[in-house]
């Protein structure tokens, strides 16, 4: 049943090579959501990325049913914190008395924002939430949200919906360079007891199985991703937090200029990839 | 009177073993096997079998399939599977693989289980510690060599 549901829903664009050994819907490069929002999930990898031939969506290595939940906005359970982001970002709060809202009319003027970040600016990269914190505190007067907590992620989600489709197309160059140099050291530096870096289970075994899970390449096109394992949407960093900890090495903090360096980096690789956020994963 | 010679006679039994142990620093390797025993006492291979499936201990599974293990669900795809490995792989070999699997594949994944030097940002709690105590190499090297 689920199968079939999934079989009608999504365009069938099949690829060519069948290099790894992937499940059916593994060969689908292109999905629809709601019937109608486009979303590439292979493409070919920017010419910086010199470890992948093809870049792949983490919808691609997860199970049916997961991969089911992402194709309708009414089955995604990430919408329940949209919902709550939209309540949010219309909420007086602060000294200037002012919502998001009040100075944000109208949200599809954020089309494009999520698929540009992270960005340099005046020798700092900037992510969705330095953003939101921007805002909050020099604008409304109010408290800054914690980096991953609901708020945060919720009106990470509302705003990074706006641009769900567009390819993602993070700038490298220019100012962004030494921060983009930095990032892709961290992404091959082995760390923790277990001397893992990123690269060795993103880069070099995607596709294949680590105990129950099957590995993706760790793409972060999908972020805020609603995770089934903690129902609640996780942040970009949040992740990075988690993969550290599993090698049994100590994270770098949330909003550190390493997570930000490692965020600007790994958002490029999936230069190409839709923005799926709020993607559903495991 | 009587006590303390039992905790003495004790503290010598605990000593003498640590002596006999081998600091993950001293192991060594020729051609990246490991001859000697880490801690001269035999390996006990149903410990091993244990230690091999433990998900906080060896956790081999996450990357090995092992048809001895076939009531564990959930074996990974990263390594080769290590049906037959006691028949590929010498004692010393396997310790070797085991220890440091670094001396034998350049640039592998997988873990060395008996290191405490040149790793970077350890978790605090595993700070210093090797991933697997001498003995429990001695009993996962002698649970492979079963692997026939
Ligand atoms: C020991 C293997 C391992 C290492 C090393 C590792 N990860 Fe992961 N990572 C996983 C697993 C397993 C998952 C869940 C399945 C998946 O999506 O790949 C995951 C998921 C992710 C995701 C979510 C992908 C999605 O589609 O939602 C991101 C992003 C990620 N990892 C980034 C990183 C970064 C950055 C590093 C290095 C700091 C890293 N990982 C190191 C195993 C690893
Ligand atoms: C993170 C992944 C990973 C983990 C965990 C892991 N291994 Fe491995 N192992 C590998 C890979 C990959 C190879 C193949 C060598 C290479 O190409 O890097 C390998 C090779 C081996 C070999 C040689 C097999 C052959 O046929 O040549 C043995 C034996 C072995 N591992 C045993 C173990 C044992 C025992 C454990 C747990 C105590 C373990 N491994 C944990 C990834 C892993």
């Amino acid at each position: 049943m689920i199968r079939k549901a999934l079989h009608a829903a999504v365009s069938l664009v099949l690829s060519g090579a069948l290099a790894l050994p992937l499940t059916a819907e593994e060969h689908i490069s292109e999905i629809l959501i709601n019937e109608e929002i486009p979303i590439t999930l292979r493409t070919e990898a920017p010419p910086f990325v010199e470890g992948l031939d093809e870049i792949m969506s983490g919808w691609l290595f997860r199970s049916e049913e997961t991969q089911t939940l992402q194709l309708d906005d009414f089955d995604n359970p990430a919408f329940v914190f949209v919902d709550q982001g939209m309540d949010l970002f219309n909420k007086v709060e602060g000294t200037a008395g002012k919502s998001c809202a009040a100075c944000h009319q109208d949200l599809s003027e954020f089309a494009g924002l999520r698929a540009s970040l992270p960005r340099v600016e005046d020798g700092q990269v900037v992510t969705m939430e330095d953003l939101i914190n921007e805002c909050r505190v020099e604008r409304m007067g109010a408290e800054p949200w914690k980096w991953s907590g609901t708020q945060m992620t919720s009106v990470n989600a509302l705003i990074s919906l706006q641009s769900r489709g567009m390819p993602v197309n993070v700038k490298i160059d220019g100012e962004a360079r030494p921060f983009w140099e930095k990032g892709k050291e961290l992404y091959y530096t082995r760390v923790g007891q277990l001397d893992l870096a990123c690269a060795n289970c993103h880069e070099n075994n995607f596709g294949n199985m680590i105990r129950a899970d099957r590995l993706s390449q760790g793409m972060i096109n999908g972020f805020p991703t609603y995770r089934l394992k903690n129902a609640k949407l996780n942040s970009v960093q949040g992740r990075f937090k988690g993969c550290m900890k599993n090698i049994r090495a100590t994270p770098y903090k949330e909003g550190s200029e390493e997570f930000k360096a490692l965020e600007l980096y790994l958002a490029s690789r999936g230069n190409g990839l839709s923005v799926e956020a709020p993607s559903v994963r495991n | 009177m009587k006590n303390t010679a039992i905790t003495l006679a004790a503290f010598l039994l605990a000593t003498g073993a640590a002596y006999a142990q081998t600091m993950p620093s001293d192991v060594v390797f020729e051609d990246g096997a490991v001859a000697q025993s880490l801690t001269g006492v035999a390996g006990d291979p149903a410990n091993g079998r244990a230690v091999f499936k433990n998900r906080k201990k060896g956790n081999c599974l996450a990357c090995h399939a092992n048809a001895d293990l076939a009531s564990e669900q959930f074996h990974g795809e990263i390594g080769p599977p290590l049906d037959g490995v006691g028949d590929r792989y010498t004692e010393a070999e396997l310790r070797g693989i085991i220890v440091n699997a670094k001396m034998v594949f350049e640039d592998t994944i997988m873990p060395a289980f008996y290191r405490v030097d040149g790793l970077n940002r350890v978790l605090e709690k595993f700070q210093g510690k090797t991933i697997l105590t001498a003995q429990e190499v001695e009993d996962v090297v002698a649970y492979l060599m079963t692997l026939k």
